[in-house]
């Protein structure tokens, strides 16, 4: 078999039911394009010894026709995600050397179907950035044009680059605010963010817990079925996971979209953004019309508040989970001469500078004298978002947008935090109102970068999302890979 | 600095104390600067008229289920303690409290 990793999940798991090759030498095949793609920094953690002797038990069950879901399937796993025996940072200093002695639900329910980690992969620290230029081990740099030094986007910047780059065959990644879309975008990949709620939060490093979730970064529309199908579940230790029944997402693809109603938000668009991005927003369009779909202009006024709302929201909640790196129950611990000195030295040389600054911002939004002012604002105007959108739905099946106002900027190019934060313009407002959202490549720009579309459906229509999205992946026919990744 | 600014050295050293992470002085006007720039970011919600808004603290729409009140997991005191940085007959260790 010539060279093993251009196979998606659904091709590698035809192929190896055929015994075209084993397990065994495909975990071999992709430790070793781990290893040739170091210099990219994906990997902070690996678990090569682990992988190989699941493999072996892979291939044993391919032998006697027992083969799991996704048996032998090769992942990477984002650092956020608490895997057990395996250290896991959330790419922060705070956290080096914790060692989880329990497994997330998550990547519980890939292991239970036979996929194999790998390792784990660099992200922003506590997935705060956009870029992933706050992970404490450095920064992950971009398979594409990767002599250029270009972000990979964040903070899922490890898992999408490690996917690009062909160093996993898919990856987790967990998305607040743009984490699994935005660096999806940036490299060329799938990044779909299910419906709050579909995945359970149980074991997953939390940032900002009414935010938070997680999802699958993978090569194709049809892999992003398969992990979403295995990743979701109702989780009694999630009092936010939802009992709702998780389709066959990955059988039932494929549906005609003749007839739906396509919205396009007119407020989906910036000043300075790139006519690659909007003419693949046109292209996208076409695509829809060209198979039957109704293509209806909208607006969604509230947009432009989004961000504040979630840079209120979010630093809130984070300012609240980050209390517990204490020094005292795990991570690092600096010492001092009283208790409190000890917090202070801990948490000071323990937090990066993004870290620190939403804290603080957390810190002050809750304060007594501010709380109305600003947080109780910000969650009153993230209703009326939520609201915003259930209207739209009422007109419209699904909402298309860019993912992003770029494409995939140099690493070290963005100094003004503000302009750091407006990367997440587009992908934010579902974050906050808790819908579904899938990117997907549609083409290159003229510095030959991918260019991500967004999908925003309602509330646990992921199924809907992926049927969409797999039609405008066949009319792209995106096929170009990066010069960074391994072969 | 412009003459509206919200956080100055003062309010930062509160919140510093309040969040545990110490301010340094020195280093302090540019993080000062960036937190007032968001503060100034965020303020654009006044323009959105809230009046008789219900605040969002949850989108799921459904309330927070409630479980037997049984024990269903324990015995997990060599877990809990694993990762602690410093530990002593099965309790975490911290600097002296009281004098």
């Amino acid at each position: 078999m010539s060279n093993l990793l251009q196979f998606s999940i659904s091709e590698t798991l035809s192929l190896l039911e055929k015994k075209e090759f084993s397990t065994q030498e495909l975990v071999e095949t992709y430790i070793n394009a781990i290893e040739k793609t170091k210099d990219l920094n994906m990997y902070l953690t690996t678990c090569f010894d682990q992988a190989l002797e699941k493999a072996k038990i892979s291939d044993q069950n391919y032998l006697n026709g027992n083969q799991r879901f996704l048996e032998g399937i090769p992942l990477g796993v984002k650092d956020m995600f608490c895997t057990k025996g395996i250290e896991t940072t959330a790419s922060s200093k705070i956290l080096k050397k914790f060692i989880p002695t329990y497994e997330s639900t998550v990547t519980q329910n890939l292991w239970k179907e036979g996929a194999i980690n790998l390792g784990k992969l660099s992200c922003d620290e506590f997935a705060m950035g956009s870029s992933n230029e706050t992970a404490a081990k450095g920064e992950v740099i971009n398979p594409w044009n990767f002599e250029e030094k270009r972000t990979p986007g964040g903070s899922s910047g490890g898992s999408a680059a490690a996917v690009a780059a062909k160093a996993a065959l898919a990856a987790t990644g967990t998305d607040t605010g743009g984490s699994i879309r935005q660096p999806a975008a940036f490299c060329g990949v799938v990044g779909l963010k299910p419906t709050y709620g579909r995945c359970s939060r149980w074991g997953i490093v939390a940032f900002a817990s009414s935010l938070d979730q997680a999802g699958p970064i993978t090569r194709n529309v049809s892999d992003a079925a398969l992990m979403l199908q295995v990743m979701s579940s109702y989780d009694p230790k999630d009092s936010t996971s939802s009992n709702k029944d998780v389709p066959n997402f990955y059988n039932d693809l494929g549906k005609s979209i003749k007839g739906i109603k396509i919205g396009i938000p007119e407020e989906y668009n910036s000043d300075g953004i790139s006519s690659d991005i909007l003419n693949a927003k046109d292209m996208t369009i076409n695509f829809l019309k060209e198979n039957g779909a109704e293509i209806i202009p909208v607006k969604l006024p509230l947009t432009k508040y989004s961000l504040p709302v979630y840079y209120i929201v979010a630093p809130a909640e984070a300012s609240s989970n980050l209390a517990r790196y204490d020094g005292v129950r795990y991570g690092a611990r600096i010492d001092g001469n009283s208790l409190d000195e000890m917090y202070e030295n801990t948490r000071n040389l323990g937090f990066g500078d993004e870290v620190k600054r939403r804290i603080m911002i957390g810190t002050y939004v809750l304060s007594s004298g501010y709380y109305d002012a600003y947080y109780l604002k910000a969650q009153k105007v993230r209703r009326l978002i939520k609201n915003e959108f259930t209207e739209i739905f009422k007109q419209v099946d699904y909402l298309v947008t860019p993912t992003t106002p770029t494409t995939a900027f140099k690493l070290g190019s963005t100094q003004d935090l503000l302009t750091m934060y407006l990367n997440d313009v587009f992908t934010v407002p579902a974050s906050l109102a808790g819908i579904p959202g899938i990117s997907l490549p549609i083409k290159l720009d003229k510095n030959k970068l991918p260019v991500g579309i967004q999908i925003l459906g309602k509330d646990f229509d992921e199924q809907g999302l992926l049927n969409v999205a797999k039609v405008i992946e066949s009319c792209a026919s995106f096929k170009d890979t990066p010069n960074g990744a391994a072969s | 600095m412009s003459n509206n600014s919200k956080i100055d050295l003062d309010t930062l050293k509160k919140l510093g104390k309040l969040s545990r992470v110490p301010i340094n002085e020195t280093g302090s006007n540019k993080l000062i600067e960036d937190l007032n720039k968001i503060i100034g970011f965020i303020e654009q919600l006044n323009e959105v008229d809230t009046e008789s808004v219900n605040p969002l603290s949850s989108v799921t729409g459904h309330n927070l289920p409630i479980r037997e009140d049984v024990v269903d997991d324990g015995n997990k005191n060599d877990d809990v303690l694993e990762n602690a940085p410093e530990k002593k007959s099965g309790y975490f260790v911290v600097p002296k409290v009281i004098e």
